[in-house]
């Protein structure tokens, strides 16, 4: 115990070094892994150290030779070469000796692997799903399911306005999940190859199109704790973070029903007449999270990367094209099938708000039910 | 046709002018041109990693946007390794190979012509993807799908750049191939090589066993694209981790392809400057060839979160800790060399020490790396990237460094000038420390690889490391500086350049050499 603590003090010290005599030395810089809040994370962390130290000390001897010969066997101090080579015993010594070493790590990084990889016993399981460029959450035995987006402003990123202490950390719906439960997320994508990882839980896995992997967490402190996308996903693969909240058991259920409530009203929202001012007021948000990104705020896309709707044929063309652009998407293309990620309000809402901006005034709207109807 | 002496008076100079360079079969001329091809390379992918740099100074997007960053990363990348290390080593080979063995030029000298001036066309048109419709290609240089299918027009200029690059490099590596094992002089057998020629031998190898599976990687993505096939997509029943599979049964030797002839550059510097011989000659022949064998049975650890069997995850995980022993081994050998030598510390010494040094770093943050659960941390992040860059820029990039120098004056026959070339190396090392050591915190600390604007509480060693960044970018115009300076004169260079240098090059020929050497072989004793 005494030997951790040892350990830690001069795991600091000895990054501090490299801090340039900085007087701020602060946890807010981030030198090292976080040893996190899941057995998983603890476990890489230990391990991580342990090696990390392993490393210095072979340093330490191998440049330490190096130096002092640097020093002392130097033609200029008058040394003369002497012209020793090859010694079958010294050789022999310098390769079993680092397998042992090896051996060494080899053992408790199997123990660790092999725990990591049991998502047997899980309590929850949660289906992750990568977009570009968010993140979808299905809690399959609940029926909630939900996308997370980058809540960030734009005029953060542009630098007309100060950046908030979570600068790209943050979305406008955080994945829920209570402590001390083995929660099992099946992690896959739609579109392109993404990862989901947040440093304090201590995993990452690629979310694959086409193909589910598994990895589990159980969380031990209740908090808030960010990651990012960790697979080059494209033009925003810089901003599609991730947000886990860890409540307690009893928090945890009260939003689940608040969540399921939600949906059960959306579902209810879906079924009735809507007007068009509410339907543009819902598609401008709807648009501006899941359009905007390619097709810009202006609809005026990016030139030769992303098609424009300002003026297009597809959204002052006929209605049936348009809906089945959305829904089924545009294959070969990043036009994903957006029939899978949203539901049918915000579907008719995107449409009709894209019939009837920038200058497009088709004067058309579409209900949520003619949608349900063209799945 | 007995006109035996206005031929001879031909061949012994070369042509006059331009066509002296598009026409040349001589080894030490095409050496030459894959030189100076791999520097102008150099400072073309260094511009870009200076973008890179500079939108990453602070938090934000303030010079380009995110895709134009993503092109940065992919073509620096391509760019770097296809266009400024490979050539880089190619060219060495070129000038090294023949006159270490006593040849009197390579085997194939015409295809030789043809494998460089190859080069020139594929990087224009990798290079011309800048201007096109949607942008350079932004995948990243590993071209995962489905995210590279997404490239605008310049997707098949990408791949048919990257075909006649492989095309390229598998000419090059036969020729190497055929010179060592046919041309030796008599007397040199395989265990009297410099090592130099040793690990060239080994990468040939290497080379032509894996640049036929990259150029089959990329020509399914281009069927995949263009011709309906579904090599890697979900959807028609192919597996888009397929393609990292095959890319990285490519991609692993690559990396060993970029490093072994460094090893060899550094085990025929550190004897001459140490006036001592190496210590183990064998032991570093057959610890390249260990290296090279595992180097197939690895590519696995760069996708360990890919979702592999718990099996297939504990067979890479060992496999990649092995080839710390033979590289231990390496680094062992040339410690012991130094040790109880007589040491001086010119130019190329400097950078061979940095070399050693500055590789084993790159070594031990690669041991960390190889270990599968805390690789699940590492991986995609700044921690890789600092990693990566280790072993590249201070283990390949200054081994060529450290051979340009001490090989220049008898390429030219005229000294550089050694206090240029002591700030080189000063300004070099200090700086590639700033920029890279702070990214192994960023990395640990959360930042993933490839992101063009991050969260605020990078933005100190984003600084750091963009400041090293640039003064790394500047020093090396002294490179250019010193290359062009003793090509146009300067103190001139004995025959044997360095006072502990052995080899053919340096004990049988004046520098700089003729136009053609070894015609008639040299005696080996």
């Amino acid at each position: 115990m005494f030997l951790l603590k040892v350990k830690q003090m001069l795991a600091v010290i000895s990054v501090g070094l490299f801090m340039f005599g900085s007087s701020t030395v602060s946890a807010e810089y981030g030198l090292n892994l976080p040893r996190g809040v899941t057995p998983i994370s603890q476990e890489a962390y230990d391990l991580h150290m342990l090696i990390f130290w392993i490393c210095v000390v072979i340093a330490i001897v191998v440049f330490g030779a190096m130096f002092y010969s640097m020093l002392n066997h130097r033609k200029s101090k008058g040394a003369v070469a002497s012209q020793f080579h090859e010694s079958t015993a010294v050789e022999i010594v310098w390769t079993v000796v680092p397998f042992i070493i090896l051996i060494g790590m080899a053992i408790p990084a199997t123990k660790a692997l092999v725990a990591m990889e049991d998502t047997s016993n899980s309590d929850i399981t949660i289906k992750v799903t990568g977009y570009q460029w968010k993140w979808g959450y299905d809690y399959i035995d609940d029926g909630v399911s939900f996308l997370s987006t980058l809540s960030t402003p734009k005029e953060q990123i542009f630098g007309t306005e100060e950046k908030g202490e979570n600068y790209l950390l943050e979305v406008d719906n955080p994945l829920v999940i209570p402590v001390n439960k083995k929660v099992r997320l099946l992690v896959t994508a739609s579109d392109v190859i993404h990862a989901w990882w947040v440093p304090e839980l201590g995993m990452k896995k690629d979310a694959i199109p086409g193909f589910v992997n598994e990895m589990w967490l159980k969380i031990d402190t209740e908090g808030t704790y960010r990651g990012q996308c960790a697979e080059l996903c494209g033009k925003d693969h810089g901003f599609m973070p991730i947000v886990v909240v860890a409540k307690n058991d009893a928090d945890y259920q009260t939003w689940l029903t608040e969540q399921q409530s939600a949906s059960d009203a959306d579902v209810e929202a879906a079924e009735k007449q809507w007007s068009k001012s509410d339907l543009m007021a819902r598609g401008e948000k709807a648009y501006n999270t899941t359009c905007a990104a390619c097709h810009q705020a202006n609809g005026e896309g990016i030139p030769g990367a992303f098609p424009g709707i300002k003026g297009s044929a597809v959204s002052t063309g006929p209605m049936d094209a348009h809906l089945d652009m959305v829904l089924n998407g545009k294959a070969g293309t990043a036009m994903a099938a957006f029939g899978s990620q949203l539901n049918d309000i915000d579907i008719a809402a995107v449409i009709t708000y894209e019939r009837n901006s920038w200058g497009n005034d088709t004067g058309d709207l579409i209900q949520p039910s003619e949608v349900k109807a063209a799945r | 046709m007995s006109t035996a002496t206005t031929h001879d008076e031909h061949h012994h100079g070369p042509d006059k002018g331009i066509m002296r360079w598009v026409f040349t079969t001589n080894h030490k001329d095409i050496g030459t041109l894959y030189l100076l091809f791999a520097l102008l390379m150099f400072f073309v992918g260094g511009s870009m990693a200076m973008v890179i740099r500079l939108e990453l100074f602070q938090p934000g997007l303030q010079f380009v946007n995110p895709q134009f960053f993503n092109s940065m990363t992919t073509m620096h990348a391509l760019i770097m390794i296809f266009g400024a290390v490979m050539p880089a080593f190619v060219g060495l080979a070129n000038w090294l190979i023949p006159i270490m063995l006593g040849a009197p030029d390579m085997a194939l000298p015409r295809m030789n012509n043809w494998s460089f001036w190859i080069l020139p066309f594929a990087f224009t048109m990798l290079l011309s993807t800048l201007f096109m419709d949607g942008g350079a290609p932004a995948g990243g240089w590993t071209m995962y799908p489905p995210l590279v299918l997404q490239t605008g027009d310049a997707f098949p200029f990408l791949i048919f750049s990257i075909h006649l690059m492989g095309i390229s490099s598998i000419m090059g590596a036969i020729n190497v191939i055929v010179t060592i094992v046919n041309m030796r002089a008599p007397g040199m057998t395989l265990m009297k090589m410099p090592l130099f020629v040793w690990t060239w031998l080994i990468t040939a190898y290497l080379l032509i066993a894996v640049m036929p599976v990259l150029a089959g990687a990329v020509t399914m993505l281009l069927t995949d694209r263009f011709f309906d096939t579904s090599f890697f997509n979900a959807a028609g029943g192919g597996d888009p981790v397929m393609f990292q599979h095959i890319f990285w049964f490519f991609g692993h030797p690559e990396v060993y392809i970029l490093i072994l002839p460094a090893f060899g550059i550094v085990s025929q510097i550190i004897p001459t400057f140490a006036r001592k011989p190496l210590f183990g000659y064998s032991s570093m022949v057959y610890a390249t060839a260990s290296i090279a064998f595992l180097s197939f049975i690895v590519w696995a650890h760069h996708m360990f979160t890919v979702g592999m069997p718990l099996t297939g995850e504990l067979f890479f995980m060992y496999a990649t800790m092995l080839i710390a022993v033979p590289t231990g081994v390496k680094v062992f050998n040339w410690v012991s060399t130094m040790w109880k030598g007589s040491m001086t510390f010119e130019t190329p010494m400097l950078f061979a020490i940095g070399f050693v040094i500055m590789f084993s770093i790159g070594g031990f943050s690669g041991l960390m790396l190889a270990i599968a659960p805390v690789d699940f941390q590492y991986h995609d992040t700044y921690f890789v990237v600092a990693h990566f860059h280790y072993v590249l820029v201070t283990g390949a990039i200054f081994a060529i460094m450290a051979a340009a120098y001490y090989w220049l004056p008898k390429w030219t026959g005229n000294m550089y000038n050694e206090s240029v070339g002591k700030w080189h190396f000063w300004l070099s090392t200090i700086s590639v420390n700033v920029l890279f050591f702070p990214q192994h915190f960023l990395g640990l600390a959360g930042m993933p690889r490839r992101i063009p604007d991050y969260s605020v509480q990078f933005t100190e060693f984003n600084q750091i490391s963009s400041i090293g960044g640039f003064v790394f970018g500047l020093s090396q115009l002294l490179m250019v500086y010193i290359v062009v300076s003793s090509i146009r004169g300067g103190e001139k260079a004995t025959d044997r350049v360095w006072e502990g240098a052995t080899g053919l090059e340096f004990e049988q020929l004046p520098s700089p050499p003729p136009y053609h050497t070894f015609e008639t072989a040299p005696v080996i004793k």
